[in-house]
């Protein structure tokens, strides 16, 4: 018989005993998480309630004036209801769109892989690319849109300087820029059902409708969350196409709240009233995220 | 009549030749084993069956109506997954109903199918649960019940057991052989484990490199194996295989002479002898020990019941022999070993048995 006591195997030193030495692996992540991600959000907060103007400098903390302000200035308010129509506007397609390329392009055929390159190749431009292509394609006499519609009988069509169409046609460029990324993260799902599912639901008699409803969608939820998270989280930060495509007109009816933090800040140089507008749009994304988190776990098993 | 009848079936991956003109008729309600290693085809055929692979060429009939041209949901058959392949986010209730609600059966009937089935398989306590909440043998449990509550006319089985530890191997084992008896349903069930095919079969069929090597029931394939993949293949320990020096003749039948010098008498006339290279097979439990050619033991494998003895021959060769579970010996020790020539195999060059 052996004793207990002496076959006992010790853990290596070390391991599971709190060292400060094991900091070091963290430090650096840490310098850098805390210069420039924590310091200045907290800085931001801050500067939220304080009169403060790049020319006139620190005239003290006016508490809640800045957020009083920004209530009564209908530019503000018209911004954040371009920002949430956006949002409204673009997160519902780039899950659709995105599960649908992914779905369709999900197979081994050559012709596949060459669609799933194209459509993700736009992600890769700038923003300034995409914005000079769409331009041309929205451009009122020459454009694209134009040569394609004329011919149909449609009149002059000038969708950027037209109020209600300025903000669907960012939209557009939006997700035709992109629509890579929901697409690649769903074509990542799809290729984690397994197989034999499949194949069950084959000698189920379940037909194509039937597979997507019960097998595919109720497989790949959770990305269909993730996705939606992060393209809420990207789109109310709406801004280089904007300012590029329409500068936030006409009538202010495509201006972006980002646009608005920096008109505010960089250009009237008023950093506590631009700090304030930031305090807000990081309120909505936090509420619009944890709403769908929220509604996600809910319907989860 | 038969059931399931698959007519001169081929299937080609590329340049790989996986299944070769293949004919085979099921009776209703047989249980049949295709067995082989791994690569010769077996999953291949069922999955032809189940409609989840093309034929290459031939076509399958069951219950008298071809089958290869319909979708696999509308070929009658059933199919339980190595990997089970429930839906995970469905309850078990749910994963047995779904392909009931799928033939558009009202739901009140397809509920009174699924809890027979689960009564029958004792799941009952389970129907509410997921999938990711069972164990491994549950699990296996509502793919069957999910076969089940379907009707088929043939169950098809793809190595079903391989997932499972060695005890609820077993366990499960025997509750197929039951069910098959309560349900008299045709069944084909894959497996490269012959003790699954030895226990449940009612025919086995042997497959190898795509091809039948050998149809018959658990015993036949076992005592009259019909080529020496067989012989080697079914069985545990694996049949001994001993070269033979010399072909004798005595008053009409062949004796033949291993190349230590021993010789074995058996009952076949000479004139059936083919010419070329012959190999004598002999299982473990045809080797008599006691008198006969000399052997050093080698190794010992004492399995409690019964201790498999290695004896090298004289000439280098081993042959592998039973002794009861508690025999005195050990590694080093000379047996006289003799073979038992009215149960040993003999095979021409091409591997094919040879019978009078």
């Amino acid at each position: 018989m052996s004793d207990a006591a002496t076959t006992r195997v010790d853990a290596p030193a070390g391991i599971g005993q709190p060292r400060l030495a094991n900091t070091l692996f963290v430090l650096p992540y840490m310098l850098i998480m805390l210069c420039l991600l924590a310091a200045p959000m907290l800085l931001g907060i801050w500067l939220a309630f304080q009169d403060y103007d790049m020319l006139g400098g620190w005239n003290g903390s006016v508490g809640l004036e800045n957020f009083r302000n920004l209530l009564s200035d209908q530019i503000f308010l018209g911004a954040v209801r371009n920002t949430i129509q956006f949002v409204l506007m673009t997160v519902p397609a780039f899950v659709l769109l995105g599960l649908g390329l992914a779905l369709a392009l999900n197979n081994q055929l050559r012709r596949s892989a060459v669609l799933r390159a194209v459509f993700f190749g736009s992600s890769v431009l700038s923003v300034t690319i995409v914005t000079l292509i769409w331009r041309m394609v929205y451009m009122p006499d020459r454009g694209l849109l134009a040569d394609l519609v004329t011919p149909l009988g449609a009149g002059r069509i000038d969708l950027v300087s037209n109020e209600t169409w300025a903000l669907p046609a960012i939209a557009v460029v939006t997700v035709w820029w992109i629509i890579g990324l929901p697409m690649t993260l769903f074509l990542a799902a799809l290729q984690q059902i397994p197989a034999e599912l499949y194949e069950a639901a084959a000698l189920d008699k379940a037909g194509r409708w039937r597979t997507l409803w019960s097998i595919t969608l109720p497989s790949i939820r959770r990305t269909v969350l993730v996705v939606a998270v992060i393209e809420v989280i990207l789109q109310f930060q709406l801004f280089g196409q904007a300012l590029l495509i329409t500068g936030g007109g006409p009538n202010n009816r495509s201006r972006p709240i980002v646009q608005f933090i920096y008109e505010a800040g960089f250009r009237d140089l008023q950093l506590g009233f631009a700090s304030a507008a930031s305090q807000v749009l990081f309120a909505l994304m936090l509420i619009a995220t944890l709403g769908q988190m929220w509604a996600g776990r809910r319907r989860g098993p | 009549m038969s059931e399931l009848s698959l007519r001169n079936v081929s299937k080609r991956f590329g340049a790989v030749e996986v299944i070769r003109d293949l004919s085979l008729e099921v009776p209703s309600g047989e249980f049949v084993v295709f067995l082989g290693p791994s690569g010769c085809g077996k999953s291949t055929l069922l999955r032809m069956i189940a409609g989840l692979e093309a034929l290459g060429g031939g076509e399958i009939h069951l219950g008298g109506t071809r089958i290869d041209t319909v979708p696999p949901g509308d070929r009658g058959v059933a199919m339980v997954f190595q990997h089970y392949a429930l839906y995970p986010h469905m309850t078990v209730r749910q994963n047995m109903a779904f392909g009931l609600r799928n033939i558009g059966m009202a739901a009140a009937e397809a509920a009174g199918k699924v809890a027979e089935a689960a009564e029958m398989l004792e799941i009952t306590a389970l129907l509410e649960r997921k999938p990711g909440q069972l164990s491994g043998g549950q699990r296996q449990r509502v793919a069957i019940g999910r076969a089940i509550v379907k009707q088929p006319k043939a169950f098809l089985f793809d190595e079903p057991l391989s997932n499972l530890d060695a005890a609820l191997r077993g366990r499960t084992r025997a509750e197929l052989s039951r069910l098959h008896q309560r349900m008299q349903a045709t069944m084909v069930f894959v497996t490269h484990d012959q003790v699954e095919a030895m226990t449940m079969a009612t025919r086995v069929v042997v497959m190898n490199r795509g091809r039948i090597e050998q149809i018959g029931t658990p015993m036949e394939v076992y005592q009259h194996p019909r080529t020496r993949f067989v012989a080697g293949f079914v069985g545990t320990p694996a049949m001994n295989f001993l070269p033979v020096a010399a072909v004798e003749e005595v008053a009409g039948r062949a004796l033949v002479r291993l190349p230590d010098g021993s010789s074995v008498a058996t009952s076949l006339p000479i004139g059936v002898m083919p010419g070329g290279a012959l190999e004598l097979g002999v299982r473990a439990e045809n080797v008599v020990p006691g008198s006969g050619a000399a052997a050093r033991v080698d190794v010992i494998e004492r399995l409690g019941e019964r201790t498999l003895v290695h004896g090298v021959l004289r000439d280098g060769s081993t042959l592998i022999y039973d002794e009861p579970g508690d025999v005195a010996i050990s590694i080093g020790d000379t047996v006289q070993l003799s073979i038992d020539a009215a149960a040993a195999h003999l095979f021409d060059s091409e591997g094919r048995a040879i019978h009078a």
